[in-house]
């Protein structure tokens, strides 16, 4: 390979591909003399993608270093995003519907194929997933295919330039000495002026600022792929916690996700609404057609922790931790965790008291109250009475068969199979007991369970968060500002100046915000005498 | 004081307007004979960024008195973040013009930011108490960055159109010509859609129907334009009695998939009546008629000011929509990226220009492609600011 190398006529060795000699700018592929531009992009330095192009690695390489391909993969990605677009996601369509029928029936023959095209579920899609690793894949090759090559070139770069370099830069011109023309320290001053580094070399001069711009897209892609990597970080196990948790108002629960070490306790829910009648809101309240808005929504929430080892089939020992209001913008944070208020159920079914009655009387024998959540086996009423508690139907409904059943553990609709003990009956009556419903399923009973009231309390809905992904992300996403920044705000600027016999030779280049420079420039030869080059790009046309 | 607010807000509206004939006069430098062409275009331009920067200082009173009014800043729902989009437009436009002092972008990027700012007028403008959600101050740092960094690539559409107008042949009709001047009817229906949409709302024009949607619910909807598509099987109820005059198909689906289709409808007839009327007045393309007027415009530099836009409105836009808005989103809905529509829209804006830098600094996408790319671009941001509010609902369908 060494073999190839390319030896300049100044000395310099380059590696093999090189088009523009990195130390001294002599072209040394094409032909010298010809008119045309240089191509300046990355400096004509070897990249190898454009050099090596036989192995099946080489191809690999080169297609995915290709900015080409770089630009169809984020096309297509655009695509791809948009379309997810047109129907709501899965995840986005109402809790309970079905979406083999939702998408047909809410959006009809489209939808179906939306639906068949899996569309639905689109950005969790293999396809999409392919193509977010394909950029990134692009990222980092097309990235390091001329970032070495080009760090190379602008290190090595030499003060004197070779005349067919100079000759063909977008602005170059020729300035023959005269008396009132500035000499070469007086250039030197008016190129420092303007914030240029300066550099001599036998009576010839190099002028270039900004370098650094020229980084800014390998940082800002640096920052892409740390941010595509804190991306692929969720999916591994422990660094990613998403739970629900209702709470209830008074209750302590466990925090799920917490590995059992956290407990909280709802001191209690709080939703407020904006004044109807308030005069800066008024009209916007009544345009929206909505009976309130929603001004805030809170749990009073208390943090616990628990101390020491958990003895089984014992109370947990809990110490408090700390006190917050937790409201939407407003999570409950500890110890890389973060508590959410999402939602809430207002007036939930707590508990439901009734008074056990003789049916003949009317007299009550006792009353009991039954917690919803957990009802006892049996409550004494004293004198020989007792209401034993046969089965329990927290969300009662009738099954296919219909058999009593329950569809859910929250006490929605609560029903009871209560056996009511008496002394006349010391073997129990059976009553079935629902909201407004009471039953006799074994026969005429002398005794009746009559509701009386029940106790409500508001329940939180709130989401624990675990992303032990974020730093990465936002060290990713900082590096990206800072390269995107950093490469967009500033330009890189050279001048080149030459002196040979009585003329001096300037040229120069910029990689972005040619307006810029021509100003730049225009300043410096005025303050100079030299001749304002021409823009040799224009004078073609 | 939110009265204050909005006749500040009409000052600025008639000021941005004058600002824009200013800017205009200062390209017919050829037929005011008094002073040289230069001189005449410096000094009206100079008049016309005055104007521009008195404007702005008009609207940027309106949007502080609001935000005192309101007592949160402006930036709440659609009426107030469309206007602060506009004010963002010429806040960019004046950084513009402070670099590269020209006056023909001040022509193109005025009117626009005005239409942008009339089509806001259309959104009911009570001052809204800000739900739960909203409650952050970073409300005001994602929104008001978002929005500025969209007003800084919209001036790259006005570079873009500018290059456009000046460069695409007009000497016969081509593909290009056909898109420069769908653009002007864009623009144009734009403002039919407005001047019918106020219009009839001066009138007091109202109709309710009722219909059936998919849910086999029964709901109502009002229309305040004339209904030229009515609902499927929809029944008259109350108000005007005109129309409809025929039903929207029902594979149109969506509550208010009828009284949407009727709008365009209206905005697309109302732009072509009055595309129309232009065209006959002009006898020729309204690209070819203002070509003219561009004859002394240096294409390379509109050509540069497109991509300048670009340069500096995309950092500022992928900081506003994209990671503040990300860090906003993990603290009001506990993640940072759900692929809600606004946010997948965001994304969509910044590949966007992300393969607009790539085609422009690697594959020399520069000129005409490159202009056409800036219209490309504003077009997608209108999408995310008219269709995916309007259309598509989703978390951010606030207003």
């Amino acid at each position: 390979m060494s073999d190839k190398n390319i030896t300049c006529e100044c000395g310099h060795i380059n590696p093999y591909g090189t088009e523009i000699c990195e130390v001294c700018g002599k072209p040394l592929q094409g032909d010298l003399e010809s008119k045309k531009l240089l191509n300046m992009r990355y400096e004509g330095s070897a990249r190898r993608s454009q050099t090596y192009k036989t192995t099946i690695i080489d191809k690999i390489w080169n297609f995915f270093s290709s900015v080409k391909v770089g630009i169809w993969i984020i096309v297509l990605l655009l695509v791809a995003s948009a379309i997810g677009t047109i129907f709501p996601q899965e995840m986005y369509i109402p809790p309970l519907s079905d979406p083999t029928v939702y998408y047909k029936e809410q959006y009809g023959v489209l939808g179906q194929l939306y639906y068949d095209l899996g569309f639905h579920n689109l950005y969790g899609s293999w396809w999409y997933m392919l193509l977010i690793a394909a950029l990134g894949l692009s990222l980092i090759v097309a990235s390091l295919d001329r970032f070495v090559p080009l760090y190379r070139s602008l290190k090595k770069q030499r003060v004197i330039r070779h005349e067919s370099f100079m000759k063909r830069q977008k602005y170059f011109g020729v300035t023959e000495m005269k008396e009132n023309t500035a000499n070469l320290q007086e250039i030197k001053k008016a190129l420092e002026n303007k914030r240029y580094h300066v550099k001599e070399e036998d009576g010839h001069l190099f002028a270039e600022k900004n370098r650094f711009s020229r980084w800014g897209p390998y940082v800002n892609h640096i920052g892409l792929i740390l941010f595509l990597i804190g991306g692929m970080l969720r999916f591994f196990p422990g660094m990613y916690v998403d739970e629900v948790l209702w709470l209830r108002e008074g209750e302590t629960e466990k925090i799920k996700g917490t590995e059992e070490a956290y407990y909280l306790q709802s001191d209690g829910f709080i939703l407020e609404t904006y004044d109807n009648n308030d005069e800066k809101f008024k009209n916007a309240i009544e345009e929206s057609g909505q009976a309130a808005v929603a001004k805030n929504y809170q749990t009073d929430a208390v943090l616990y922790k628990q101390v020491g080892e958990r003895i089984a089939g014992t109370e947990p020992k809990l110490e408090k931790v700390k006190e917050h209001p937790i409201q939407v913008n407003k999570p409950l944070k500890f110890d890389g965790y973060a508590v959410y208020q999402v939602d809430y159920k207002l007036n939930e079914l707590q508990s439901m008291s009734f008074t056990m009655d003789n049916k003949e009387t009317g007299e009550s024998v006792g009353d009991l109250t039954i917690d919803l959540y957990n009802p006892d086996k049996s409550y004494d009423l004293e004198s020989g009475y007792r209401v034993e508690v046969m089965d329990y139907f927290p969300d009662f409904e009738f099954n296919d068969e219909g058999e009593p059943t329950t569809k859910s553990k929250v006490p929605n609709n609560p029903a009871f199979i209560l056996n009511m003990v008496s002394p006349t009956h010391p073997d129990g009556e059976v009553a079935f007991v629902a909201i407004k419903q009471n039953l006799e399923p074994l026969g005429e009973n002398d005794y009746k369970m009559s509701f009386q009231n029940v106790d409500t309390k508001n329940v939180s809905g709130l989401v624990v968060r675990k992303d032990n992904t974020l730093w990465i992300l936002a060290i990713g996403g900082a590096i990206f500002m800072i390269g995107v920044i950093q490469g967009m705000y500033w330009n890189h600027r050279r001048i080149w100046i030459r002196r040979k016999e009585n003329d001096i030779w300037l040229s120069s280049h910029t990689n972005k915000n040619w307006y810029g420079l021509k100003r730049e420039l225009e300043s410096i030869t005025s303050q100079t005498g030299l001749q304002m080059p021409m823009d040799q790009a224009e004078q073609k046309k | 004081m939110a009265q204050l607010s909005s006749n500040l807000l009409y000052v600025a509206f008639f000021i941005y307007f004058a600002a824009s004939i200013v800017f205009a006069i200062s390209l017919f430098g050829r037929k005011w004979r008094k002073s040289d062409e230069e001189t005449h275009a410096r000094k009206w331009g100079m008049w016309g960024f005055a104007l521009s920067t008195v404007g702005f200082l008009f609207q940027l009173s309106y949007f502080i008195t609001r935000w005192i009014a309101a007592g949160h800043a402006p930036v709440s729902n659609l009426f107030e973040f469309t206007t602060f989009f506009g004010m963002a437009m010429v806040f960019a436009f004046l950084i513009i013009y402070l670099i590269y002092r020209s006056n023909v972008i001040g022509v193109f990027a005025m009117p626009v930011a005005i239409i942008v700012i009339a089509y806001a007028s259309v959104f009911p403008s009570d001052i809204q108490p800000l739900i739960p959600a909203l409650q952050s101050n970073w409300l005001k740092i994602h929104v008001t960055t978002a929005a500025l960094g969209e007003g800084i690539l919209s001036i790259s559409f006005a570079a873009g159109l500018v290059y456009l107008v000046k460069t695409v042949n007009q000497t016969k009709a081509s593909k290009s010509t056909f898109w420069l001047e769908f653009v002007m009817y864009s623009l144009i229906s734009t403002i039919a859609f407005v001047v019918l949409s106020l219009g009839f709302e001066a009138a007091g024009y109202s109709t309710t129907y009722q219909f059936i949607d998919q849910n086999e619910q029964q709901v109502t909807v009002d229309y305040t334009l004339p209904a030229l598509a009515g609902p499927n099987n929809g029944e008259y109820v109350s108000g005007n009695e005109f129309g409809p005059l025929f039903e929207t198909p029902g594979w149109m689906k969506g509550e208010k998939a009828a009284h949407k289709l009727n709008t365009l409808i209206w905005s697309m007839v109302g732009g072509l009546v009055f595309y129309g009327l232009i065209r006959l007045i002009l006898r020729r393309r309204i690209g070819a008629a203002i070509q003219p007027t561009l004859k002394n415009v240096n294409e390379e530099l509109v050509d540069e000011i497109q991509y300048r836009a670009v340069a500096i409105g995309f950092p500022v836009f992928t900081l506003g929509a994209l990671i503040f808005a990300m860090i906003w989103a993990q603290a009001a809905w506990t993640r940072f990226w759900g692929w809600d529509p606004k946010e997948v829209w965001a994304l969509v804006t910044f590949l966007f220009y992300a393969a607009y830098l790539h085609l422009r600094l690697s594959r020399g996408w520069q000129g005409e492609k490159s202009a056409w790319l800036a219209v490309v671009g504003f077009v997608i941001i209108m999408l995310n600011l008219v269709v995916v509010n309007l259309v598509i609902s989703g978390l951010h369908s606030y207003a």
